[in-house]
């Protein structure tokens, strides 16, 4: 129930299509197609991209499947994709592979960043809060389960009690936050218990409406109801405001701590339509798409 | 005839051969005709057995095998008495499969939905069959049947937006959307089905009952009591297991009104969740044949023991009845 079954759908359908269309038409306009495999948190910004660009330039057909950053990493080394969308780095040895195949260092362009962000109501007085505290709350055993063991009089005694918002187990965001927040700690599992929704607005909506909650989200979908929380690496370190800005610094220290880039990897220097691709997506109008789904945009398209 | 022959300019006195034939071809295809209706009839038990095994078909390997190697085990005991469900996605090796949070929140949404929906759908059932009459009988008829035809996700969205925030207000709940505003959704969708059911039950009864029960001096709670309820027994059960079936299966309305939080609940404004939602939610990311996938279908299947088992005692209960009446 993620977002992610829609998109699979899509997938499906669009794979059909030529098949259709090969043997209606018989010989019209070459299309070329671009193949994208790779990470499951980027498949429906990937099948945005794909839409949109088809509009603009019908000639290209561009087929997108997920199946994880490992599963297209793998795939452009075999030579079975294109493009790669990854949510972390390559690592070493998956560049020694590629390398060793293609003669050429693969190449990653990072695309849009992932930030998440911890939304309360607009109401409850909390300004920062730190990863470790974080993990007490949604953390397998954690020990926080009242505002006021974070210090916070959050108005009346029974706004007390920490609702928390969870994601559906396998989404991607649900996948993120555990390595993100959780990984550290030695259970790395969710507490039980959570309000699991389904949705990334759904967990801003019933934020929004329930005044003791907190909940995790992509930074993109801030309301005038919820508040979103600064964090620390730390407890009683300065936090880092959730702002765009923040998600893309290169320091580590200055960088908002729950983010994470997310590339889009090319078998050595991209050329031809793959290039024309991957620089429509840079364009103004491909980092559009990028925020509309919530996530954040490079460059300085605000 | 259709209607075009008889408007149309052909002459009246053709219509009749045109009948008679129609009528010599209906003979001979009578026999194919009693077949389809024959197939119309099996058809039922024919999907049911199918449904079932494809179900069973899905979950057989783990319920054997106990999952696929390293891909998370699964063990009958846990499976039952365990409250831990913890799919784990990301390292299927330590995946907890407990049903027992879940088992119980489908339990107690459903008994929480049946203790609000029976009074308040009987009540409107007697209300509408034996005080009302004329236009307020025909109006509250039709508005309740308008309330059966509102899609389970709309009722789902009026528990998450309007209900949820009125409970946070009133009862100083946590969050909105909890065991309490899943229970009260389920029972004014189950409150229809058993309203038109009871209706029709207490219509069934003959009037020379309430006529005789009128000359014995029987008040009008006397007739209703000790005269109707009895009298309509059987109807009455039904109505109230439909109301229960349409509780205990709902699925999109109690995912967004009960919370979906894995755990026991121990007051009324906990959120709960229930298996068909669990389902429901689940199965769109689940790697298709992995341990997790099978599972699903393993609670399709205890969903489905759940249901025969209420429908096994709803007809024993009925038979009893009318062996009882029969002596």
């Amino acid at each position: 129930m993620c977002e992610r079954l829609v998109p699979t759908l899509l997938v499906a359908g669009l794979l059909l299509l030529p098949a259709v269309g090969c043997s209606r038409g018989g010989g019209g306009e070459a299309v070329i197609t671009i193949r994208v495999e790779g990470s499951d948190t980027m498949v429906n910004v990937a099948q945005a991209w794909a839409e949109r660009y088809n509009q603009l330039h019908p000639e290209v057909s561009v087929q997108v499947l997920g199946g994880g950053s490992g599963v297209g990493i793998a795939s452009l080394i075999d030579g079975n994709c294109d493009l790669a969308n990854s949510s972390r780095t390559m690592k070493k040895d998956e560049i020694e592979k590629a390398t060793a195949k293609y003669g050429v260092a693969p190449k990653g362009t990072i695309v849009g960043y992932d930030a998440l962000a911890l939304y309360v109501h607009k109401d409850n007085p909390l300004d920062t809060i730190s990863l470790e505290q974080l993990g007490e709350i949604y953390g397998w055993t954690g020990s926080i389960t009242h505002w006021s063991q974070l210090g916070v009089d959050n108005g009346s005694p029974r706004r007390d009690t920490i609702v928390r918002v969870s994601r559906q187990a396998g989404c991607g965001t649900y996948s993120y936050f555990r390595e993100a927040v959780l990984g550290k700690r030695k259970n790395p599992e969710y507490k039980l218990g959570s309000v699991d929704q389904s949705g990334s607005k759904a967990v801003v909506a019933l934020v929004s409406k329930t005044p003791s909650a907190i909940g995790y989200s992509g930074m993109g979908y801030e309301t005038p109801e919820v508040k979103m929380l600064n964090i620390s690496r730390r407890t009683g370190e300065l936090g880092i405001a959730p702002k765009p800005e923040n998600a893309k610094k290169a320091n580590e220290k200055e960088r908002y701590p729950i983010t994470r880039p997310l590339l889009i990897y090319t078998a050595g220097e991209p050329t031809g339509p793959i290039k024309d691709y991957l620089d429509w997506i840079l364009s103004a109008e491909g980092q559009a798409v990028v925020r509309e789904l919530g996530y954040v945009s490079v460059g300085d398209h605000e | 005839m259709s209607e075009a022959t008889t408007t149309a300019e052909t002459p009246r006195k053709k219509s009749a051969p045109i009948s008679r034939l129609i009528n010599v071809a209906l003979d001979r295809t009578e026999p194919l005709v009693e077949w389809l209706i024959r197939l119309c009839g099996w058809s039922a038990i024919l999907f049911v057995g199918a449904i079932f095994f494809f179900v069973f078909r899905e979950a057989v390997p783990v319920l054997v095998g106990g999952g696929a190697e390293g891909d998370g085990q699964f063990d009958v005991q846990e499976f039952l008495t365990s409250q831990n469900w913890i799919p784990s996605p990301f390292k299927p090796a330590d995946a907890q499969y407990g049903i027992l949070a879940l088992l119980l929140g489908s339990l107690a949404v459903t008994g929480l939905a049946m203790l609000l929906a029976v009074p308040l759908g009987l009540g409107a059932a007697v209300y509408i069959s034996e005080f009302c009459t004329g236009r307020t009988k025909e109006t509250l008829k039709i508005v309740i049947e308008l309330l059966a035809a509102i899609p389970s996700i709309v009722w789902g969205f009026i528990g998450y937006m309007v209900l949820g925030p009125v409970l946070i207000e009133l009862t100083g709940a946590p969050v909105g959307i909890n065991l309490l505003n899943g229970g009260i959704i389920l029972a004014l969708m189950s409150v229809p089905v058993i309203v038109s059911v009871g209706e029709d039950a207490l219509k069934a009864v003959p009037d020379s009952y309430r006529e005789a029960a009128i000359s014995l001096g029987a008040s009008r709670w006397e007739i209703i009591y000790r005269v109707l309820f009895p009298a309509a027994k059987n109807g009455l059960l039904a109505a109230v297991l439909l109301g229960v079936g349409r509780a205990v299966g709902e699925t999109m309305a109690v995912l967004m009104a009960t919370g979906h939080a894995v755990q026991i609940p121990g007051s009324l404004l906990d959120p709960v969740r229930t298996l068909t939602a669990t389902i429901a939610a689940e199965l769109g990311d689940v790697v298709a044949g992995g341990t997790h996938y099978r599972v699903l279908f393993v609670i399709g299947l205890v969903l489905f023991a759940v249901t025969f088992v209420v429908n096994l005692t709803a007809d024993l209960v009925v038979k009893g009845i009318r062996s009882e009446k029969a002596r």
